[in-house]
C-alpha cells in the first residue's frame, strides 16, 4: 500500500471509529484516535496476518496493551476480513463479543487485554517462545504512555534484552494525555528512550501521524541485531477532529449529533 | 492437641521431588515442555531439570507478575508451561496475570505453587499461603488441584502436561507416604476414597490428607468408629457426586484443610451441602482468621489441631455433639 493510500485508509478508519463509538454511545475515543495511524501502518504494510493466517503458528502477533482503544482495532480488523463491519454495530450491547476491551472471542484479537501492564510480558513469552523454535514471526505490542507506570512493564522490559529478542517491537502511543491530566503531570515517564536504553533496547521516536516516518521504522527493524526495539510515537490525543485534538474530555467522550457531524465534515477522503 | 505423626515410610518423597522428577521424564520426549521460574529454581527442586534441560528452562528474575505474563504469552504458542514459583508470591503478587493473562484468555498454563499452606512455617506470613483456593475459586477458568500423595501428584503432572485449560497446582515441601495402595484412580475433579467408614466422613485435601487418614484409623482402633477419608485433591471443580454420596450416609462431616477456614474447601463443601438438602453435623478445620501462630509447619498444625489425634477429637466431639 503507497504512503497516499495509508493516508486514505486512515481517513475511513477515523470517520469508522466515530461511527460506532456514537452508534454504542460509549468508547475511547481520543486514544483511539492517536492510535489509528499505527494499527494502520502495522495491518496494511507490516504484519503478515490475515484472515486465512489468523490461526497460523507462524503469523506476526499484534497484542494491544492499551486495551481501552479497542475501537481503532477493530475497525482495521474489520476492514481486513476479520469479520464483517457490520458487526460492530453491537459494539457494548447486551451479549455482543464487541466489548470495550480486546476479547479473543473476536476473530483476530491475539489476547484478552484491558487491564494496563499486561501486554509487554506477554508479547515478551510469545517472542521467546518463536526465539526457541527459531521460528521468523515477530511480536507487536502497543502501550499508552499512560500506563507506563505499572510495575509488570518494567519487568518485561528488563527482561526482553536479556533473551535478546530483536523479533519484539513494542510501540508507545506517546499521546501526553491520560484520564486525569497531562501525563507528565501526573506520573512522568520521561526520557522515555533513555530509560529503555539504559534497559538494553534499540530506540527510535517517531512522528505517529508520519506514514513515511511510521513505515520507514517498521522496514528499519530490528534497529539493532540482538535488541528488542521500541518505538516512541509521538501523538496527538483526538488526532484528526479539530475540537478533539489535545482535550482532556474526549479520553472518552462521545460526540453528540452536531460535533459528530462536524468531524465527518473534518475527515474527507 | 496431639502431634502429628512422624513419617516412616522410606519411600515417601516430598511431593515437590516428584514433581521434579516426573517433569524430568516428561522433557526427555517432549520438547514443548518448559519450566518457567523466578529465581526459585532451587526451591522448585529444579536445578537439576535446568542442567538437563537448559533450552526448555526459562529464568524471568525475581518478578512474579512477569513470570505470569510471559508463561501465558509462550502457552499461547503452544507450549506446555509450568510457571513455579512460591504460592505465597504466585497467588497474591501475580493474582492479576492469573486472573486476566492465563484464565481469562485461557492461556493454558500450569501454575506451581511450590511450598504452599504454611510449609514455610517460621518464615511468617509473608511465606504463608492460606488465601490460595479462596482467591483462586472465584476465577473463572481455572482447575485448583492439591496432591496429597507421591501417587496423586505424579498423575496430576502428566495429566496438568496434557490439559489444554489453565491449572494451579499446589505442593507442600513434606515427604508424604502414599495413602491407599488399592485406590489407584485419579482424575481431577474426581475424589479419591482412602478409607471406608459410615461413622464419621473426613475430607481433606493436600499435606492434610495424611493426618486425617492416621486419624481415622486412631478412631477405629480406640473407639471402635470407622471413618470415611476423601483426599479432595481437586479444589475446583469439586466433586459433588462422590459429597452427595458421602453425605448421604447421614454422618457428621469435618472437612481438614491447610488453608484459612475462610473460603477454601470446607466452606465449597458446605455451600454444596447445604444448598443440595443435606444437613449432617459439620465442621470446618483449618487455619483460623488470625495472626497465625509462628513455628516450624509441624508446630503451627499441632497448634491448630491439624494432626493426627486433634482431628481424631473434633471428630470425636462432632459425633457427640
Amino acid at each position: 500500500m503507497t504512503i497516499n493510500e495509508l493516508a486514505q485508509k486512515s481517513v475511513q478508519y477515523r470517520r469508522n471509529i466515530l461511527k460506532y463509538i456514537v452508534g454504542a454511545n460509549a468508547g475511547h475515543t481520543g486514544g483511539s484516535l492517536s492510535c489509528i495511524d499505527i494499527l494502520n501502518v502495522l495491518y496494511n504494510y507490516v504484519l503478515n496476518v490475515s484472515p486465512g493466517t489468523a490461526k497460523s503458528p507462524d503469523r506476526d502477533r499484534y497484542i494491544q496493551s492499551k486495551g481501552h482503544t479497542v475501537e481503532a482495532l477493530y475497525v482495521v480488523l474489520a476492514d481486513k476480513g476479520f469479520f464483517p463491519e457490520s458487526d460492530l454495530e453491537t459494539l457494548c450491547k447486551y451479549k455482543s463479543h464487541y466489548i470495550g476491551h480486546p476479547t479473543k472471542k473476536v476473530a483476530g484479537v491475539e489476547q484478552n487485554t484491558g487491564s494496563l501492564g499486561h501486554g509487554l510480558p506477554l508479547s515478551v513469552g510469545t517472542a521467546i517462545s518463536a526465539k526457541l523454535d527459531e521460528k521468523p514471526f515477530r511480536v507487536f505490542t502497543l502501550l499508552g504512555d499512560g500506563e507506563l507506570p505499572e510495575g509488570s512493564n518494567w519487568e518485561a522490559a528488563l527482561l526482553a534484552p536479556q533473551y535478546r529478542l530483536d523479533n519484539l517491537c513494542a510501540i508507545v502511543d506517546k499521546n501526553g494525555l491520560q484520564i486525569t491530566a497531562p501525563t507528565a503531570d501526573v506520573c512522568s515517564t520521561d526520557p522515555l528512550d533513555k530509560k529503555f536504553e539504559a534497559f538494553g533496547w534499540a530506540v527510535r521516536q517517531v512522528d505517529g501521524h508520519d506514514f513515511q516516518a511510521l513505515v520507514d521504522a517498521f522496514d528499519a527493524l530490528p534497529f539493532e541485531p540482538g535488541k528488542p526495539s521500541l518505538i516512541i510515537a509521538n501523538t496527538v490525543k483526538g488526532k484528526g477532529v479539530s475540537y478533539m485534538e489535545n482535550q482532556l474530555k474526549w479520553h472518552h467522550g462521545v460526540p453528540n449529533k452536531e460535533q459528530y457531524e462536524q468531524a465527518l465534515a473534518e475527515l474527507k477522503e | 492437641m496431639g502431634e502429628v505423626s512422624v513419617v516412616t515410610d522410606k519411600k515417601a518423597q516430598a511431593n515437590l521431588d516428584v514433581f521434579s522428577n516426573t517433569l524430568q521424564e516428561l522433557a526427555s520426549t517432549d520438547r514443548q515442555i518448559l519450566v518457567v521460574t523466578s529465581d526459585s529454581r532451587g526451591s522448585g527442586k529444579l536445578v537439576p531439570f535446568g542442567q538437563k534441560y537448559p533450552a526448555q528452562h526459562i529464568e524471568i528474575g525475581i518478578a512474579e507478575q512477569n513470570l505470569v505474563g510471559v508463561a501465558a504469552g509462550l502457552a499461547s504458542t503452544g507450549k506446555k508451561v509450568f510457571a513455579v514459583s512460591p504460592a505465597c508470591f504466585l497467588t497474591a503478587r501475580s493474582f492479576e496475570q492469573i486472573k486476566t493473562d492465563v484464565a481469562y484468555s485461557d492461556n493454558p498454563v500450569k501454575l506451581v505453587g511450590i511450598s504452599a499452606g504454611v510449609s514455610y512455617g517460621a518464615l511468617g506470613s509473608t511465606h504463608h499461603s492460606l488465601h490460595d483456593f479462596a482467591a483462586l475459586r472465584a476465577v473463572h477458568n481455572l482447575i485448583i488441584v492439591a496432591p496429597a500423595d507421591n501417587f496423586e501428584t505424579e498423575q496430576a503432572i502428566r495429566l496438568a502436561a496434557e490439559t489444554e485449560h489453565p491449572i494451579y497446582l499446589r505442593f507442600g515441601k513434606k515427604a508424604m507416604p502414599l495413602l491407599s495402595e488399592e485406590n489407584q484412580q485419579f482424575e481431577f475433579g474426581k475424589g479419591r476414597i482412602v478409607h471406608e467408614g459410615d461413622d464419621l466422613v473426613l475430607i481433606a485435601t493436600g499435606e492434610t490428607v495424611y493426618p486425617a487418614l492416621q486419624a481415622a484409623r486412631q478412631l477405629e482402633s480406640i473407639h471402635g468408629i470407622r471413618a470415611t477419608v476423601v483426599s479432595m485433591h481437586t479444589i475446583k471443580p469439586l466433586d459433588y457426586n462422590l459429597l452427595a454420596t458421602v453425605a448421604a450416609k447421614g454422618c457428621p462431616i469435618l472437612t481438614v484443610e491447610e488453608h484459612s477456614v475462610f473460603g477454601g474447601l470446607g466452606e465449597a463443601c458446605a455451600s454444596f451441602l447445604i444448598q443440595n438438602g443435606f444437613r449432617n453435623k459439620f465442621k470446618i478445620m483449618g487455619i483460623p482468621d488470625e495472626y497465625t501462630v509462628t513455628g516450624s509447619q509441624v508446630e503451627i498444625f499441632n497448634h491448630y489441631g491439624l494432626s493426627d489425634s486433634g482431628i481424631a477429637e473434633e471428630g470425636l466431639k462432632l459425633i457427640n455433639k
